[in-house]
This record gives structure tokens, sequence and C-alpha cells, in this order.
């Protein structure tokens, strides 16, 4: 009979609970597509914001000092270097999956052919590296220097290149009326020879005085062979909060569930901690305009994102109360007629309730592929790639449809509470 | 003991006096008429009854119980158990079939039982058209499917609401018929109508003005058969 009643009202009410459904289906699409987005526009951002470089520096712990001392960022001190063999190291971090690109610099010096001296560093270029994990994957500076224009030639290929390509800033190719093609011979403290300029570039700061060659080149000029002056590190990073802040500050001062949330989360000074653990003498730092810009862009994206999920439940709230309310207005007199049967409050609510449930169900089905569909959609047209379906969006849009629809229908149940069959059935 | 009893029964709205200090008996199996013009308290009257409002003030026994003091959940239960109720204007699902509106207040009740709700049908005469669509009967068939419904659970009391003010004479006449036949079976009527023919027929007329019982009239011949 109960079936009957709620089957009965469905396909007599047809219309109505098709307007209840596409109401459900709507909420639960933009529901679906902004919290996939928010839950993916994190990675999203990351990526994007990777085009402006490393987010992580690290250099040996004296020279982290001396900088601090003289405040001169970026800058290594001459005679402390970190270990080349433990680059790999970073890549086996409990976030290395987070390491996007990273890249080691030599810093040196050159004199060349006029007597002029001129600034080296070493780095790597698209550099193959297989790590003891077994992971293979390609790093250095053509990701970390996205930005640099390359005005003649191209960018220097550790698979394709001799170990003499090398890229000059076009502040010096102008100095020395060299470009792409030409060679060029340096003399260092250790080794001098020629090298191919593979490349011209505009980097818009003083590395347009410079020359960048790769890694082992530069060591051999200034015979630091297996030193590393410096590493960049691209990191994909949550943005802080007040025990990130903590955290940064001082390890130590965590209690032991702080340590371990901070710890197993992707905040830039987790990450930095986790780096300084697998290089030695090492001070990993995050290089705070990009970092913060992060956390800005991040948490701004996901609130425009949750303000609109917020929207979207509270317009589908609305509507489901105006058409529930609606359709029990309609069968008032059926409603009434079965309290003056005998039935209690709850068992005139439950075929409501019912049917308004299978309808949310159908509607909220519908509405979350729709969701996935717009969360492509937005994927594809704001950042140029699909948006990561995650399995725990089921049970979130799952909850807030339920949540939307019992709201949407207090007010009709209390309609119900208060129909008086004396009312309905003969006017009082 | 009577089966329903009110004593100095009141219901007022503001200043309006809807019943005002009604007094009434009504035995086990006797079958009682109320009558009255527009606005006398027919309706709240039985509205007190059937148990869907409470009185402002005043005693209601039911068997015994005073559900002028009854919770809103009880007053439920016990129109459930005790009263049948039949109405004016039918009020029949409109998208369940005859059998399925008598197995309506049977699921309310307690378990619906197609065979009882058959029998309910058959005894006024309309197993035929058990399968039928409230649309598909016409107004003498579907208040008689109102009677199969108040039936159904074996109230103490039908209370009947204009049960013939949508009918037609010879529809009218079927229906208090079957009033005559359940009341010859024992069962308890309280028909409330406007129309005196209807009103006669029972054995006992109460008349209402203005929220007061102005008069009762018993019926000496009374036969429970209908003659226009």
């Amino acid at each position: 009979m109960f079936l009957r009643m709620v089957r009965g009202t469905l396909f007599r009410q047809w219309k109505k609970m098709l307007m209840i459904a596409f109401t459900i289906a709507l909420g639960a699409s933009l529901c679906t597509a902004m919290l996939s987005v928010v839950l993916d526009v994190k990675d999203k951002v990351n990526q994007e914001l990777k085009a402006y470089g490393a987010n992580i520096t690290v250099v040996p712990k004296q020279a982290s000092i001396l900088n601090d001392l003289y405040e001169v960022e970026g800058q290594s001190a001459g005679t402390v270097y970190l270990k080349e063999d433990e680059l790999g190291n970073i890549k086996t971090i409990f976030w290395a999956f987070n390491i996007v690109d990273f890249a080691p610099f030599v810093n040196t010096e050159a004199i060349l052919d006029d007597g002029s001296s001129v600034a080296v560093t070493g780095s790597w270029f698209h550099h193959h590296l297989s790590l003891p994990t077994g992971e293979e994957l390609d790093a250095g500076m053509n990701s970390l220097r996205s930005w640099w224009d390359i005005t003649a030639g191209e960018w220097i290929d550790e698979a394709s290149m001799e170990e003499t390509a090398v890229m000059i800033g076009d502040a010096l190719a102008e100095r020395t009326g060299l470009s792409a093609g030409d060679t060029i011979h340096l003399k260092g403290t250790e080794k001098e020879g020629n090298y191919w300029i593979a490349g011209v570039f505009n980097a818009g700061g003083d590395e347009d005085q410079q020359i960048f060659m790769q890694l082992n080149e530069a060591q051999a000029l200034s015979g630091l062979d297996g030193c590393v002056n410096s590493i960049e590190v691209s990191a994909l990073t949550t943005p802080d909060n007040e025990l990130a802040v903590k955290a940064a500050r001082d390890p130590s001062s965590l209690t032991i569930a702080q340590y371990e949330t901070w710890y197993c989360t992707a905040y830039v000074s987790s990450i930095c901690y986790q780096i300084q653990e697998v290089i030695t003498d090492s001070v990993a730092s995050a290089v705070r305009q990009v970092a913060d810009s992060e956390g800005a862009i991040l948490d701004k994206t996901q609130l425009l994102m949750i303000l609109i999920t917020i929207l979207a439940l509270v317009g589908s709230a609305l509507g489901i109360c105006n058409l529930v309310t609606a359709s029990v207005m309609e069968r008032s007199r059926e409603l009434g007629l079965v309290k003056a049967l005998g039935a209690y409050n709850r068992s005139v609510m439950s075929p409501v309730l019912t049917e308004i449930l299978i309808t949310a169900v159908v509607g909220g089905v519908a509405g979350f592929f729709a969701g996935i569909g717009f969360a492509q959609i937005i994927g594809h047209s704001v950042f140029n790639s699909s948006i990561a379906i995650r399995p725990m969006l089921i049970p979130i849009v799952t909850i807030l449809v339920l949540l939307v629809t019992f709201a949407g229908c207090i007010p009709a149940f209390r309609t119900i509470l208060k129909l008086e069959p004396t009312v309905v059935l003969h006017g009082g | 003991m009577s089966l329903l009893e009110l004593k100095h029964v009141y219901k007022i709205y503001g200043d309006l006096h809807a019943l005002d200090d009604v007094n009434l008996k009504v035995e086990k199996g006797e079958w009682v008429s109320i009558m009255g013009p527009s606005g006398s308290g027919k309706s709240t009257m039985m509205n007190i009854i059937g148990c869907m409002d409470k009185p402002s003030k005043g005693e209601v026994l039911l068997d015994g119980v005073d559900i002028a003091k009854e919770s809103s959940k009880n007053l439920t239960l016990i129109r459930r158990d005790k009263i049948g109720l039949i109405f004016q204007q039918f009020h029949l699902v409109n998208y369940l079939s005859a059998l399925e509106n008598v197995m309506l207040a049977q699921y309310y009740h307690s378990v619906p039982d197609k065979e009882e709700a058959m029998q309910a049908l058959e005894r006024v005469g309309l197993a035929d058209r058990a399968r039928h669509l409230p649309s598909q009967l016409s107004g003498g068939e579907q208040q008689r499917v109102c009677v199969a419904r108040a039936l159904i659970n074996y109230p103490e009391i039908i209370l009947a609401d204009e049960p013939t003010g949508n009918l037609d004479d010879k529809n009218e006449e079927i229906v208090v018929d079957l009033f005559h036949k359940l009341h010859a079976e024992g069962t308890t009527l309280i028909v409330v109508t406007h129309d005196p023919e209807v009103a006669e027929v029972a054995q006992r007329t109460v008349v209402l003005r203005h929220g007061k019982l102005e008069r009762e009239v018993i019926n000496e011949n009374f036969t429970g058969t209908f003659q226009h």
C-alpha cells in the first residue's frame, strides 16, 4: 500500500517531481563541479604557478648563516658546498611526489679572451635522473626558468648536445658580439676550453650577463667536482596555516600529534624540513613571494568556489522548498484524509519523504554526472587539463544533496504537521 | 454506560460559541441524526465526536474515556480504533482503486487484508466495481466505497457528515438503506445532515441552533426505511 501510494503520487505529479528532480540536479551538478575544482584546484594552480619558478631553495647550512647575517639572498658562501651525489635523495622524501622539478647550481667565474671576467653557472638541462627508488625523471633549468626568452638558438639538451654546449645572456652576447652557434673560449681556475653557444636568452635580470653550462663542465672549470652551491626546488605545496607558521619557526615546539599532522601535510615548511633531513648540512627555505602567492591565490580561488557551491545549494533548497510545499498543498485533502483515517504525522510524512528521496536520488545522480561534465569544461577552459574526480566527492555530494533536500522539505513537513483534517475535509 | 456522552460541552472561538453547553447521550447500537441549519455547530460537534477537535470546556466520554483530555496522539489512536468516518464529498484517493481505498483505512489501522476489504465492498454491493478508480464510479458508488472504508476496521461509531448531500434521490435511498442494514447489524450511527427526510429516518433526531441543543425528536415509527 505504501509503495502503491508513493508510485501513485510519483506518476500523478510527474511534472512537479520532474521539476524537483531538475532543481536537485542543478544544485548537485554545480556542487559536484565546484567541489571537483576545489579539490583539484590546488594542484592545478600549483602547476600554473610552477611557471614562476622554484619555491624552495637549498643552500649549505654555513652559507645560510652568512646569508642571514649579510642579508644576501640566493648567494652562497664560497667554501661550503652541498654534495651532488645526494641530489637524488630529494625525490625520496615523504612528499617526493610533490617535488615537481629541481636543479643544482654551481657558481663560478671564467676569463674571456679579452681578459674580462664572466660569471658562469653550472646546472642541469633536461637532466635524466635514475633514482635509487627505481624512479626515472628529467629535471633541470628548462622548466625552472620557463619564463626565459630564448632570443637565439635553443635550450641546452643534455641528451642530444655535447657537454660543451652553453647558453649566454643577451647582455653578454651583445657585449661580446657572439650569438647562437658561435664558440666562446673560457678559462677557469682548473680548466680552459672552447664552448659552443647553443642559445642566447633574456631573463630580464643579472643572469643576462652570465653563462650557463652543464653542471659537470662548470665543476671541471672551477675544480668543484661533486660539489653544488645551491639547489632550487619546485614543489606542490599546501597553503600555510597557523600550524605551518609555528612549525616553520621551530618544529621542536610542536606536540607529537601536531608534528605528525604537519609532517604529513605538504606545507612548504614541512617539505623544506624533509629536504634538510636528506641533504647533509643543508638549509632549505621557502621563496616567500612564490609560496605566499600560491597560498593567497589558492585561498581565494577555493573560497570563491565554496561560495558558489553554497549559493547553488541554497538556491536548490529554496526551489525544493517551493515545489515540495506546492505538492503538499495540492495533496492536502489526501493527506488530511489519511490523518482522519488515523495516520500519525510520521506515517503521513513518510510517503512524502520517500517520494522526495526517490526524486532526489534521480536528480542527484543525474546532477552528479552533469557536474563531472561541467568540471571537465571548467578544467579545460581554465586550466587546459582535466579535473580529477575524487571518490570522496561521492559521499560529500550525497550528504549535501540529502541535507539540501531535507532542508527544502522542512516547510512542507511543517505544513503537514499543522494540517487539520477538519479544515481540509469539510472546511471547519 | 452510554457509548458516547457529551457533558456541558462548549467550543468557543473568540466571542463565537460554536457549541454552547451541549449535553448528549448516544447508546450503543443507536442511530442518531444531528440536524440544524448552517452555522448551527453540526460540523463542530462532528469534529469533536470524531476526535478531530477538542472542546473548549466540558467532557466528551467515548466508551468511558474523556477524549477532551487526551493528547493529539491518543486522539489519533482513538479515532483509528473507534470511529468510522463518512464524508459528504467522499474523499477517496483518486489514484487508488475502490478496493485500495478501503485497504487504505486498514493500512493505517493495522495490516491491509485484501479479502476482508473485498467483503466490505460486497456488503455495500460493490464487489464488481472493486478494481475501478473513483473517477470511474458514480457519486452513489463512491459514497458506498466511503461507507465500506468506514466499516472496515469495525468501529464503535459510524460518523457520517452529510452523507447524502452530493447524491441524487436514487443514490440517497441506496445509502440510507445501507445505514439501515448497518443499524440492523448493531452498528452505532451518528448522521449529521440538514436534510429533514434523511434525519427523520433515524431513531432520534437532535436539532442544533446557534450552538445549543434546541430539541430532541424521537422517531416513534422508526423503521429505518427511507421514502421520498
